[in-house]
Order: C-alpha cells, then structure tokens, then sequence
C-alpha cells in the first residue's frame, strides 16, 4: 500500500527537471517531427509530403542491412558480455585491498572517452603497430581490421566487450555483495552444490540487476555510434555500419533532412518501445516482490 | 564420516584455483589495450612506425610535454572538465529536489513523468544531433561550455532523479514529519538534515553524471568549434591530418584516462552500493 | 540427535591472536544432553552466535574440539555434521515453491522421490503449512517463511539438533508467542536437541531446560532458569536476568556477617562455611523480588529512604536509598509502602556473596 500522500504542490519541485528535460528534448523531437513530413527546397520553402520520407525510409535497402547488422551485434553483446559478466563477478575478491583494486580496474574502461576507446583498440588491433594486431598475425592467422569486414566487425564487437563488459560486472557484483550470508550458510547447511547455490540464490537475487544489465546493454549496443565511428568509420564497405553510422551518413554525410528525420522518429519509437516493455517488466515484478 | 572430508573439502580448493585463473585471464584481457595505450605514449614516433616491440626501447616524455605547453591541446581539457563540472552541478541541482518529490509524494502524472524522463535516457544522442545545433544556433549559444553543458542534461537528469529516488526512498519519511513538526521550513530541512543523510547517493550520483558527460563525445562534438572544444574532439582532428603521430594521439588518450581514474578511486567504496539500486 | 561435547574450546578471528581480547570465544568445556533444550542468553557481541556457527560447523574454532555422541566432527563441514539451523532473517529459496523448499535438502542428498514427498507432507503437516506447499515461497508472511526454515531442518530424519538464531527477530509479537509454543510442541515430540541463540531473556527463560549465559567470550553459567534466578554465578548473570536486576553493595566480610557502610547484614550458614579470600572486592547481591520493606523496624532490619515508587500494575517497584547505595525491591500491587522512610530486611537465604564478582558458596 502507497502511504505517500497526494499533493500537486510537489509540481514544484520537478518544474526545474520539466523544464530542462523539456528544452533538452521536446523541442528538439518536434522539430524532427517538423522535418519528417516536410522537404525543404530553401531557406523559406518547404512542402508538406506526408508520409514520403518514412516510406522511403523503410524501403531502403541499406537501412534494412544496417537493420540486420544492429541487430545481429546487439545479439551478440548480450550473448557474451551478460554471462562474462555474470562469471567475473562471481569470481571477483568480495574483501579488502584486492576487491577496491578489482573494483577500479574493472571500471576504467567505462570512464575512458568513446572515441579513446576508439583509439585505443586502434593503436592494439593495428596489424603493423598494434599488440593484439601483431600477435594474431605472428600466430599464422591473416588479420587486418581495415581490409577485412569479418575482422573489423569481430574486431568492434571484442571493443564493445571489453568497454561495457565492466558495467555488467559492477551490477552482478554489487547484486551479489547485496546477499545476506545467512543464505550461504543454509546452502551449506542445506547440501546444496556450487550449482545449486548458483541457481536457486545468486541468479534469482542478481534478476533485478540482471534486468538492468540486459535493458542497459541492448539499449546501448544498439545506439553504438563513436567507438566503431573512429574505429572503422563503418568499413570496410559497410561491414561495421550500424544504425546510428547510417543515420549519421544520411543526416551530415548526405544531409537528407527528411529521411534523416523519419528515420530519427522510428528508431526513436523502437527504442522507446523496447524500454516500455522493460520498465513494466521491473516494475511489475517489483510488485510481485513487495506482495 | 571422516572418510568423506578429505574429498569434499578437496574440489572446493580446486575450484578455487581454477576460477581465479579465469579472472586473472580477463584482468588481462583488460588491461593490456591499456598497457599498450601507456607504451606507445613514451616513445618517439619513429620508434613506433619502424617495429614493433613489446617494451619502449626508449623512453621519452616528449608526447606528454607536447600536450602540457601546447594551448591548442590543453585548453581542450580545460574545456572537457569545465562544462563537465558544469553539467554535474545543473544535473545535480535540478534532480535534488525532482527526485524527493518523486519519493515523497504522489501527484497528477507522477508515474509518466517519471518514465518519460527516464526515455531520454533511452534516446539515441544521434537523433539529437541535428536538432540541438539548430536550438544552440538560435540562441547563440554554439561553441560555449554551457551549451555542452545542457545538452548532456538529457541523459543525465534523468540518470540523476533516478538514482536519487533510490537512495531517498532509502531514508525513512518519519524524518521528514518530525522535522516538520520541529518546525524546520521546507528549505530549511532540506538543506541542513535531508541532504546529509544521502551524502552517498549524491556522491554516487555526481560520480555517474561525471562519468557519462565525460565519456560523450558526438554532441560535445557538434555543438562547438574552437572555444569549447573538449580534448576528446581535438584528438579527432590529430588523426585526421597528415602524418599520424600515434604517440601523440596515445598520450592525449592516457590523460583522458586519469581524471576517470582519479574519480573512480575517490567513490570506489560508493560505487557497489550506487549498482545495488540498480540504478544506472 | 546427539550429546554435544565442547572440549577447550576458543575462537578468535585473528590468525594471530595475542590477549584474551583478541578471542570472540575464551577457553570453555561443556557437555550438553541429547535432546535438551539449550538457550544462549548474552548481550550482542557475547560470542553466542560465534558458538552456535561453531557447533553447525559454518565456522572452525581456531583451537579446540567440537564431539557429537564422542565423534570427532571440528572440521566437518556443515552438510555432514545432520543439524540444521533457522537463521535471523528468514532464509528461503525465493524461486521455489514451499514444496521445493522443503524437499531442497532430501535431493540435495539424492534422496529418492517417494520419500521425499512422504517426509515434505509429515513436515508440512506438523508445521501447518499443507495448504501452501504448492505456493511460491516468495509471497508467504515472515513466521511462514521460518517455519519453511525450520521445516527444511526438520525434513532430514538424521538430524542431530537443531539450532535457531535469534529466530523470532523479524515476527509480529502475537505470533511469536504461536511459534514459539510450536518449537516446544516439536521438541517435545521428537525429543531433537535444541539450541537456542538469543538476547531476550524472556524467550531464553520460557523457552529451554538449560540457558547458557554469555558474555565477552565466556560461559558465565549454566543452568535452570530457577537456578539462574535463585543463585546467579556471577554479578553479571545477577543483573542480566531479572527485570529489574539483582542489587548488589560492596562490603566487607567480618565476624560472620556482611558489612555495608557499617550496618551489618546477616548471611547463611553455607556461605559462611566458605570463608572468602582476603583481599578481594566483595559484593552482596540481593533480587528485587527477595528484598522486603517495611514501615516499623524489625529485628536486624536496616533504616533506608523511599526514594521513588513505579507502579507497574500488577506490582510495584521501590526505590531505596540505603546510605550511598540505591536499591529496587519489586512488591506485590497490594503491599503497602511506607512514606518517606522504610526498613529494610535482607533474608539471609536469599542473600547472596560475591567475591571478584563470582558467587561465594
């Protein structure tokens, strides 16, 4: 039962976020709503054309291979990282200087720039300069990232993992830390194997977090746009482009302002709904927990 | 029953070795592109482009005195950290008392405001981009540390109100009654006894709103030119021109790395308990 | 079930420890019966939980033996040990149906499925919780949920004793009293041997046959809840148990009496025959309920100021000044107090000596 009580006074104090978020984001919104059903011929000529930019939009061929590619790679960070995550937390010292240096070193790469991290992994993966670049080649196996599609897309997905991988195993981490030992005891106490303790208390205490994670990370993947940006620029051909490469393309490269804005819309839309669904999922569970 | 303890106690140390491999294997895998990033900024650039090596052969500090006394690279730091600063204290300022309506009180729309709030979280910044330059341009605000300093509200506000909530719903309400009855005003209450209770929270939040403006690059990008340029951007420019000077570039990349770290270590006690929210 | 036997026993944390401080638990030897019912009483930090994890095996004592039924079991881990252990906060397995959570311990030990669904029923029957096998456990209520824990102990039919940690923190007052009674009901039908942590001394008194009284690391007593209340083996026991606690008064021993401030209190023939050292601070103790207080003065009773008087309902407490000392005596509601001025009188049966703290005879 909600105890807190009814005021609309309290408009008052979120008036300041209203107002920032709304500058930062509505107006922006309506003027890509404005651009989307408009072609604009001149600084003071514009036509109304409805629905033509979405339509031509959703035609395009390269948006439905960037479509694919997204999806792909959104797949496939979440099919490593989450479970990588999920074992390095696990594993990480819970005490002392050893678990505050784990913890640090584990989250350096989410406080590194995106375009350094794009940068680093350019200077480690370079098969002329880079560490990674020269091993793999010494071990008998051709690799060059700018050449090859299979490697560049392998090359910014192995990027993307070692920059958000640390994310996930702050969260399991912090979830895991967030158990009473009390339930390690009864395990023990219990019988219950390594497995067993894994699957019946550590998973389902992580499920929140684990939400989280997974909502964060798919979210993000598949907004991913300046570490492949300054890695790859989208090549070769376009192997590493992504949504937000190809919205960048047609928004600056080309500068189609309409198609640029339809397309804004729907992938806008897309995401919104994806986290809808996940922030009804939460909280829905919340409630089941709380009965 | 003694027969049985050798074999049971026995796999537990085994386990133990085995994992501990696993995690010293990505620790590893961590750390090296890091390493690599430190080795190429000590060495000359010749060095670099005429073989490879696993250690510098030498070491010079010449990339590093480059980047200190040349205006045109360390004003790009002072940049990054000023609007970066700046961010944090709007974010900050604006979420304070949002989030302790959101966990006080309910109100007309309150659950939709929150969720919208949190979609500009979700919102890719690529839709922004062109947008937010044609707002900026209207108010002249283009190339000022303000203008970054804004556009990142739109995903750290809501970042923020988020985390606040958590940690303000943390705090029992009878707190808030008795001072009230005590006769503390609103803003009174607020500032001498709520806020020191969620010292943490505010650490941990300021912590992330640092973190993510710093991080962010395409937006900062866009809205400036020359008087707010943040380093990130003036390392784009480098690879750009003729030449790539690749030490150069590696040690504008580790000292874009020590503020982070500098951060880290400050709020590293803060930063399980601002995760057990589950709020990022 | 089992006779659990302590032999030099201690524990510290440190690897290294250097003082008595250094040890969560102080040397100890104690033979506790098969199927009795064990209560450890002692402040928070009294080691008591430190001695129980001990005893299920959660922690191994850095010195010392632990013995079930004379067999060796100080570094068996829990799982092999057959107790089981109802923990603070209830312990349940969220994902599970209140089935699940029962039978979880049978399959860990590959028990097979018939039976497993044979001891799940007896258990849920006999704890009331047949109607909500089939429910998540998520949902139950808190006194639920323990009884889930309890039951995943019970479940076992090899368990040897079963130990509760303070299991009745998180439960609503009117139905810890339910509970509580349920724990009794089972002790005694099963004759399992209880041990019982906790820092409520009504739980510990009303609850075991023995309560164990603890404090920084060592047994203080061990005893009856009568023996407790009648003949308290140290100062600390004296004022722990009891509501208010025991009175005490420095004094001197001499002639055969008790000397406070000059005024001379009788003791009992069994103490005197147990002369007390020299040179060590002593104390007499009495307890409120035995402290008599009167308006006339009687023989040997002492003259003392009525300086407060609560009325508690069905008894009232007095507060006395007897020289520098205060003293409570706790009276029946319908007993008159005198006004200003009493006299006290100290039964010599019920009068206690203390030498450095420990009880003299």
């Amino acid at each position: 039962m909600d105890k807190r009580p009814y005021d609309n006074k309290a408009w008052l104090l979120v008036l300041p976020v209203f107002l920032i978020v709304a500058i930062s984001a509505i107006i922006p919104l309506m003027t890509v709503v404005n651009y989307s059903v408009q072609d604009v011929l001149g600084p003071f000529q514009r036509v109304f054309v409805g629905t033509e930019w979405f339509e031509q939009v959703l035609n395009d061929d390269r948006l439905h291979g960037a479509f694919l590619r997204q999806l792909i790679f959104s797949g496939c960070v979440l099919l490593i990282q989450i479970p990588l995550g999920i074992a390095v937390a696990l594993t990480m010292p819970v005490k002392g200087w050893q678990s505050s240096l784990c913890l640090v070193l584990v989250a350096l790469p989410l406080l590194i720039p995106w375009n350094v991290v794009g940068t680093i992994w350019q200077l480690y993966a370079r098969p002329d300069i880079g560490l990674a670049g020269v091993a793999v080649n010494s071990l008998g196996i051709p690799y060059n990232y700018t050449s090859s599609a299979f490697d560049a897309w392998l090359t910014v997905l192995i990027m993307d993992v070692w920059h958000w991988t640390p994310l996930v195993i702050l969260l399991c981490y912090a979830g895991l830390r967030s158990i009473p030992e009390a339930f390690y005891q009864a395990a023990k106490i219990d019988g219950a194997s390594a497995w067993a303790v894994f699957r019946y208390i550590q998973l389902p205490k992580m499920r929140r977090v684990l939400t989280i994670a997974i909502l964060l990370r798919f979210m993000d993947s598949f907004m991913i746009y300046t570490e492949p940006f300054v890695l790859t620029g989208g090549g070769p051909g376009n192997a590493t482009t992504f949504l937000s490469q190809f919205l960048a393309q047609i928004a600056v490269g080309q500068f189609d302002l309409g198609p640029a804005a339809a397309f804004s819309l729907i992938y806008f839309l897309v995401i919104l709904l994806l986290s809808w669904i996940f922030y009804t999922y939460i909280t829905h569970t919340d409630r089941e927990d709380a009965r | 029953m003694s027969t049985a303890k050798g074999p049971a106690l026995n796999p537990s140390t085994g386990r133990f070795r085995k994992r501990h491999i696993g995690l010293i294997v990505y620790f590893v895998f961590l750390l090296l592109p890091i390493y690599w990033l430190i080795a190429m900024s000590v060495r000359p650039n010749q060095e670099i482009l005429s073989g490879f090596d696993l250690f510098p052969r030498t070491i010079t500090f010449a990339n590093y005195v480059t980047i200190f006394t040349d205006p045109s690279w360390y004003t790009g730091y002072l940049n990054s950290i000023q609007y970066v600063a700046l961010n944090t204290l709007i974010s900050l300022s604006v979420a304070l008392p949002a989030a302790y309506a959101f966990s006080r009180y309910r109100f007309l729309g309150d659950k939709h405001m929150f969720f919208w709030l949190l979609t500009n979280r979700m919102a890719p910044p690529a839709v922004f981009l062109l947008p937010f330059f044609q707002l900026y341009s209207t108010f002249g605000l283009i190339d000022t540390h303000i203008a970054v300093a804004l556009a990142h509200c739109l995903f750290n506000v809501p970042l923020a109100v988020w985390i606040l909530e958590g940690f303000m719903s943390g705090v029992p309400r009878e707190i808030d009654e008795t001072a009230y009855i005590d006769g503390y005003s609103f803003p009174r209450f607020f500032l001498t006894i709520f806020l020191p209770l969620i010292r943490a929270g505010i650490g941990v939040t300021a912590f992330f709103c640092f973190m993510f403006s710093w991080v962010e690059l395409l937006l900062a990008r866009t809205l400036t030119s020359v008087d707010a340029k943040p380093i990130a951007a003036t390392m784009t420019r480098t690879v750009s021109a003729a030449g790539m000077d690749w030490g150069l570039l590696a040690a504008a990349g580790v000292l874009t790395i020590v503020p982070g770290a500098l951060v880290i270590w400050f709020v590293r006690n803060y930063i399980a308990k601002g995760f057990a929210l589950g709020r990022v | 079930m089992a006779r659990i036997e302590l032999r030099g026993l201690a524990h510290s944390y440190s690897t290294h420890p250097k003082g008595d401080a250094d040890y969560a638990l102080k040397r100890m030897d104690h033979v506790w019966h098969d199927g009795g019912a064990y209560a450890l009483l002692g402040p928070s930090g009294c080691g008591k939980t430190t001695l129980l994890n001990i005893i299920s095996g959660l922690v191994i004592p850095s010195e010392g033996q632990v013995l079930f039924d004379g067999l060796d079991v100080t570094r068996l881990p829990p799982q092999q040990r057959n107790i089981a252990q109802v923990f603070q906060f209830p312990v349940i397995y969220d994902t599970m149906s209140v089935f699940d959570n029962l039978a979880f311990p049978l399959r860990n030990r590959r028990v097979a499925e018939t039976e497993v669904r044979a001891r799940v029923e007896e258990v849920a029957d006999m704890l009331e919780l047949t109607g909500e096998l089939g429910r998540r456990a998520r949902g139950l209520t808190a006194d639920a949920k323990q009884k889930i824990s309890l039951g995943r102990g019970l479940v076992r039919s090899d368990v040897a004793a079963i130990l509760f940690d303070e299991p009745l923190t998180v439960i609503d007052p009117q139905l810890k009293w339910l509970l509580r009674r349920k724990l009794k009901q089972i002790h005694e039908r099963f004759q399992l041997s209880l041990i019982y942590v906790t820092h409520d001394q009504n739980e510990a008194l009303t609850f075991a046959q023995q309560v164990v009284v603890m404090s920084e690391g060592s047994v203080m007593q061990l005893g009856t809840p009568q023996e407790l209340f009648e003949r308290p083996a140290h100062t600390f026991v004296g004022y722990f148990i009891g509501s208010p606690g025991m009175n005490f008064l420095p004094c001197r021993y001499e002639g055969g009496a008790a000397m406070v401030d000059n005024q001379r209190i009788p003791l009992a023939k069994s103490v005197l025959d147990h002369a007390p050292h020299r040179g060590v601070p002593l104390e007499i103790g009495i307890r409120p309920e035995h402290l008599r207080i009167g308006a006339n003065p009687v023989n040997g009773a002492l003259p003392a100021e009525i300086a407060m008087v609560e009325d508690l309902g069905n008894f009232k407490i007095v507060t006395a000044r007897l020289g520098r000392h205060m003293l409570k005596a706790k009276l029946p509601e319908d007993d008159a107090v005198p006004g200003d001025h009493g006299w006290l009188t100290f039964p010599p049966d019920r009068t206690r000596l203390y030498a450095d703290g420990r009880l003299v005879a």
